[in-house]
């Protein structure tokens, strides 16, 4: 089961420095809310008039007004630093050893295999749970909603780099374990990346309003040891094969 | 400083009188606004809902408009309701600078942003193949199919509407001092000029228009350019337009007898509004015919 | 003015009656209640799709609504909640409360004033029309992306215009207060004498002069790409659909501030009421105030970390969005320090300014956690950012509304609210509140996209906790209602002074505040 409490178990570099930036920022603000609310229930407690509390008149204070506007100041410089090198390493997209172009359709996601093991599969992704799981006819499944006919493919250890596009409105292309959402902008690419370093299958979802469907289109990626990934690509390719050849034969003359 | 005493007759502050006006005019918006949905969707009501719209709107403002004058000209407004047009008209033409800068701000994202993207990068790459990043341009692909359009030229019409509302600028600015110098021919002669000057504008404009639909094949679906174009000089106009309504407004006024040299806000207002529509038309004959 | 031409000019005719009173009225009171009426019938509208919503989300599968009109009631429950509930809940206070802590006759324009109102009733029978014409309601979210929206049927279309009929009355509201504010303070009262409460209206309304008619034109961008063959938001035509996030929250983050900055105010103004002290730095609060508005203007593509800007851009928005928590923090530690050392009680109005408080500091704090860009990417259009604009919003914004009307309710009606019923709302509110939105941190952290029908199973539990809390939290608001009613038919009489520690200029009117007050201006020292 993934983490129910927090961030799913992150299976990239990435994914992890997100988990460890989020545990940091929790617990500062967890110390300054116990600091703060601290004093305020002090206050509530002893301060209050039924027991006897006479009301001072002080206010206005520049060394304290000054030092809780520093302070803070110097805290968020402690937050921002880590914070600004994810970033530049999330957007390093450089040197990919295998590229992938993500489709958005509504309501399916289109894998295209641009470059590196594997360059030229293609394929549509979508949905696979049966819809009498979802009106309530039968048992849900343990992957509900989370599962594809054909899923995302990729070795274990490479970087990847994903390209996003979309071809009708925007959609967003989200896998948590590896810390990864890229919007999918019709008319636009974008790109984004992650090295998986952990064999398994992972689970996402659209996350970006597209219409009726939105809450249908999942994300499943499959992450294989190279000699798996070599083998899947080569039946891909057999079976793009034989489906190219029986094409060949009887083009309906309407196209 | 809750310690208080009333002082009598502080510079009393006019509070008008219930008015029906608002209500008018709430209903006169609903109309419209559910006419045009309903116009934009081919629902046969739709129209007609909307001109009842437009016609109560016509009968509010009039009405409305009509009891400020009275009043004001009556002598009810004190100094600080004067003080408080001010304010109020600075802010609302404030309020009209953002929304055209929504536009501008496509213009200029457009412009220097978006066009350069699509065709440059992955984006040239993978999508649109051969695209070149020139300006104007109707996009990579215009979906209607639209062929290629001529862009507007800047120093045919447009220079000439330049020209015409940089003097109506001057003509009204001269009627001003007529104002304030009490040489009322001055000031209906400048006024009347003002309001000549913007109805050629208008009509150049519109001559333009069409112009750009017959022959340059220019047209509100010719991509981004063809959207900026019209949605600016579009808006644009239609802010001439009231302007150039309020002036007439204050010529009728004027003939009437209206104002003084010192108890003239709604003239002022009037010219304030005329002068930030100039400007809207300066950056606008910079930005989208010039560069 | 001498005295007699005034009483001739202003002698008090009996007006209309009946319903054409109201209709008619240029009483910033009257119009102050009718914002406030208006705007609690809109957030029980708004309500009950958030029920409908949490009905349908109580258990995995579809069982209430299918999925299009699950799409349409998240996003009418957006746009009832923010332009039908809160935001004139906010300026009926400020109808009613600035003049009186001003020393105004009234507003500065009082026609205008009740056009402002009397413009928000069309535009919610075009916005909760929608749903009945064919296609039913926008279902694009609350934010109106394009190209959704562009998809969109008839309802799209009447959205828009509700949009723009309830920017002109926004527009229109704001320079009314920006010029009452400015042009009809009594003789003494400087600016910075001026309630906090005026403050921030003050600045609130400058930021709806900005930002309003922003959200007009990306609308009708909209609504020309949608019916005019325009390509703004269209990459084919040389657009871009990113283009209109940036549009859009060019507005929506200043309006996240306009939602918030007059709840600090009337927070600070209960608080020294309540502790018999003083506010700690009034100067300050003023300075954070503005500071908070300014900042507000450079930080909206922290709702776009992941359209995929340059890193440039990221960290950009990243930093300046942090910068917000250091004025934001700045109050939180002013209310704190006025409340030490003060003799403190806590009547209704108190509970509810130090419920404010301390929820929604939570709510800052998550909001914090999702500047930062690599944190967003993970919790971006999930359930950790619906806790935190709840948070905020709920908890921030409705909680400030309460405790000020609990406050002025003896100005307003002559009665002290029940303080048994008043507390009890207060607690029902505060624990519901955290069953149903705490979870969702929780659901959005191990992964639940906010705007679905339906979820994965290891969501069920805690979905099925905020649904039980929904209903909770709805209910108990049924609570306020009944101490409104029961407030305004009689109970306990109000001395002009409601609240012992309560200062103000409002609290030297009688209680109720008669209907024209301050006719003659006030001297304050
Ligand atoms: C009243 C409304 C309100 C308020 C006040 C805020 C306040 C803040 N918000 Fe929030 N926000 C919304 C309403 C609001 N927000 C809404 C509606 C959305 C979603 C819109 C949508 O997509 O539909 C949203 C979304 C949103 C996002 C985008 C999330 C996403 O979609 O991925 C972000 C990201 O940066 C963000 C950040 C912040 C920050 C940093 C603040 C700060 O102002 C908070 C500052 C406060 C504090 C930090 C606490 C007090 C401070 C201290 C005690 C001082 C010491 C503290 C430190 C030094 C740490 N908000
Ligand atoms: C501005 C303020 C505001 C307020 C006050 C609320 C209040 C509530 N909101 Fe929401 N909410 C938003 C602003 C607000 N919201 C926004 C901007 C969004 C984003 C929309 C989008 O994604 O586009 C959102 C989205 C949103 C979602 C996510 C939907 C989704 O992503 O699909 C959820 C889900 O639980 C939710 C729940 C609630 C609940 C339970 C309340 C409760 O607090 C409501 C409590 C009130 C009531 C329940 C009414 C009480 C009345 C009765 C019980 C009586 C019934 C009477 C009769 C029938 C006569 N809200
Ligand atoms: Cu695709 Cu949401
Ligand atoms: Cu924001």
């Amino acid at each position: 089961m993934p983490a129910r409490y927090n961030l799913q178990a992150p299976v990239t570099g990435i994914a992890e420095q997100i988990n460890d930036m989020h545990t940091l920022m929790l617990v500062i603000c967890l110390v300054i809310f116990i600091g703060v609310f601290g004093v305020m229930f002090w206050a509530m407690f002893h301060h209050r008039k039924s027991r006897g509390a006479v009301a001072a008149n002080f206010h206005e204070n520049t060394a304290v007004e000054i030092a809780w506007t520093v302070i803070p100041i110097l805290i968020l410089l402690g937050m921002a630093w880590p914070a600004t090198r994810t970033v530049i390493e999330m957007k390093d997209t450089s040197n990919p050893d295998i590229t992938v172009k993500a489709t958005g359709y509504q309501w399916k996601w289109g894998y295209d295999y641009l470059q590196g093991e594997g360059e030229g599969i293609r394929f549509l992704s979508s949905l696979s749970t049966p819809r009498a799981q979802i009106d309530g006819g039968a048992p849900k499944g343990e992957a509900y909603l989370l599962e594809v006919d054909k899923p995302l493919v990729v070795p274990v250890g490479k970087k990847v780099r994903v390209l996003l596009t979309a071809n009708d409105v925007i959609h967003s292309w989200w896998v948590p374990a590896f810390g990864v959402k890229q919007d999918a902008i019709p008319g636009f690419i974008r790109d984004t990346w992650f090295r998986a370093d952990k064999e398994g299958i992972y689970r996402g979802n659209c996350a970006e309003l597209c219409g009726r469907d939105h809450g249908f289109m999942p994300i499943e990626v499959h992450v294989l040891s190279a000699e798996k990934y070599t083998e899947w690509v080569r039946l891909q390719q057999a079976a793009t094969a034989a489906v190219e050849q029986a094409s060949l034969v009887p083009q309906s003359p309407a196209l | 400083m809750s310690q208080t005493t009333a002082v009598r007759g502080f510079d009393h502050y006019f509070v008008p009188e219930p008015s029906k006006y608002p209500i008018f005019g709430s209903a006169a918006l609903l109309l419209f606004g559910a006419g045009s949905a309903l116009w934009l969707n081919d629902v046969a009501s739709g129209p007609w809902l909307f001109f009842a719209g437009v016609a109560i709107l016509i009968y509010m403002l009039f009405g409305w408009f009509g009891q400020v004058v009275r009043e004001s000209e009556s002598g009810q407004y004190g100094r600080r309701v004067g003080l408080s047009f001010r304010w109020s008209m600075g802010w609302f033409i404030f309020s009209e600078v953002m929304f055209f800068a929504a536009f501008f701000g496509a213009l200029f994202y457009a412009r220097v942003l978006s066009v350069p993207w699509l065709a440059s990068g992955d984006n040239a790459a993978l999508l649109w193949q051969g695209f070149s990043s020139a300006w104007p341009t109707s996009g990579p692909y215009t979906p209607s199919g639209a062929e290629p359009f001529t862009p507007m030229g800047a120093w045919g019409i447009p220079a000439i509407n330049t020209l015409i509302l940089l003097t109506s600028g001057v003509t009204l600015t001269w009627a001003h001092h007529g104002l304030l110098g009490n040489r009322r021919g001055q000031l209906k002669l400048g006024l009347f000029a003002t309001i000549v000057l913007g109805a050629v504008f208008i009509g150049l404009q519109a001559y333009e228009y069409g112009h750009a639909y017959a022959d340059l094949n220019l047209r509100l679906d010719s991509g981004i350019y063809g959207s900026t174009f019209y949605l600016l000089t579009g808006f644009h106009g239609l802010h001439v337009t009231i302007g150039a309504i309020m002036l007439a407004v204050m010529l009728f006024r004027v003939l009437a007898g209206h104002f003084s040299p010192q108890h003239h806000f709604g003239f002022e207002a009037a010219a304030w509004y005329w002068h930030f529509v100039d400007v809207v038309w300066l950056i606008l004959f910079i930005v989208v015919y010039w560069l | 003015m001498a005295a007699v031409t005034h009483e001739q000019l202003h002698g008090h005719h009996p007006g209309p009656t009946g319903l054409m009173r109201w209709i008619t009225t240029t009483n910033h009171k009257d119009i102050g209640t009718m914002y406030m009426i208006f705007s609690f019938i809109m957030f029980l509208s708004g309500g009950v799709m958030a029920l409908t919503i949490r009905a349908e989300l109580f258990q995995p599968g579809l069982q209430v609504v299918q999925p299009e009109f699950f799409n349409q009631l998240t996003t009418m429950h957006g746009l009832v909640m923010v332009f039908g509930a809160i935001m004139p809940a906010f300026v009926g206070f400020a109808n009613w409360m600035i003049p009186l802590m001003i020393g105004a006759s009234d507003m500065a324009f009082a026609r205008m004033n009740n056009w402002s109102f009397w413009l928000l009733p069309p535009a919610a029978v075009l916005l909760l029309g929608s749903f009945f014409v064919p296609g039913g309601a926008s279902a694009a979210g609350w934010t109106l992306y394009a190209p959704l929206s562009v998809q969109m049927g008839m309802g799209m279309d009447l959205a828009i215009f509700a949009i723009h009929i309830m920017g002109i009355s926004s527009i229109m509201g704001a320079i009314n207060i920006v010029v009452t504010v400015l042009n009809m303070r009594a003789p003494g009262m400087t600016l910075m004498k001026m309630p906090l409460f005026c403050w921030t209206w003050l600045i609130t309304a400058y930021l709806l002069i900005a930002v309003m008619p922003v959200l007009a034109g990306a609308v009708t961008m909209i609504l020309t790409d949608r019916h005019f063959g325009t390509s703004f938001f269209n990459a084919a035509g040389g657009g871009d659909p990113v283009m209109y996030q940036h549009i859009f929250w060019f507005f929506g983050h200043p309006e996240v501030y306009i939602m918030i900055l007059p709840a600090f105010g009337i927070v600070s103004q209960i608080i020294p009421a309540f502790a018999r002290k003083p506010l700690f730095g009034y100067a300050s609060m003023v300075y954070a105030t503005a500071s908070i508005a300014i900042l507000s203007f450079a930080v909206w593509a922290h709702h776009m970390f992941a359209t995929g800007m340059p890193a440039a851009g990221q960290l950009f928005f990243m930093y300046a969005t942090m910068l917000i928590a250091v004025p934001t923090g700045v109050k939180v530690f002013n209310w704190v320090a006025t409340m030490w050392r003060g003799a403190m009680t806590f009547e209704t109005p108190m509970l509810w300014a130090t419920g404010f408080i301390f929820v929604f500091t939570m709510g800052g704090f998550t909001g914090l956690i999702c500047a930062i860009a690599p944190i967003d990417i993970q919790v971006q259009d999930t359930y950790y950012v619906v806790a935190h604009f709840h948070y905020v919003l709920v908890a921030g914004s409705l909680f400030a509304l309460f405790a000020g009307a609990y406050y002025w309710l003896p100005k307003w009606t002559g009665h002290m609210p029940s303080e048994g019923l008043g507390k009890l709302h207060f607690w029902c509110s505060i624990v519901f509140f955290n069953i149903t939105f705490f979870p969702m941190h929780f659901l959005g952290l191990a992964g639940m996209p906010r705007r679905i029908p339906d979820y994965a199973l290891q969501f069920a539990d805690f979905n099925a906790m905020a649904s039980i809390g929904a209903f909770g939290f709805g209910l108990s608001q049924l609570i306020f209602l009944v101490v409104v009613v029961k407030c305004v038919r009689g109970g306990e009489r109000a001395a002009a002074r409601a609240w012992e520690g309560a200062e103000g200029l409002e609290w030297t009117v009688p209680s109720p505040a008669p209907h024209h007050t301050f006719e003659e201006a006030p001297i304050v020292r």
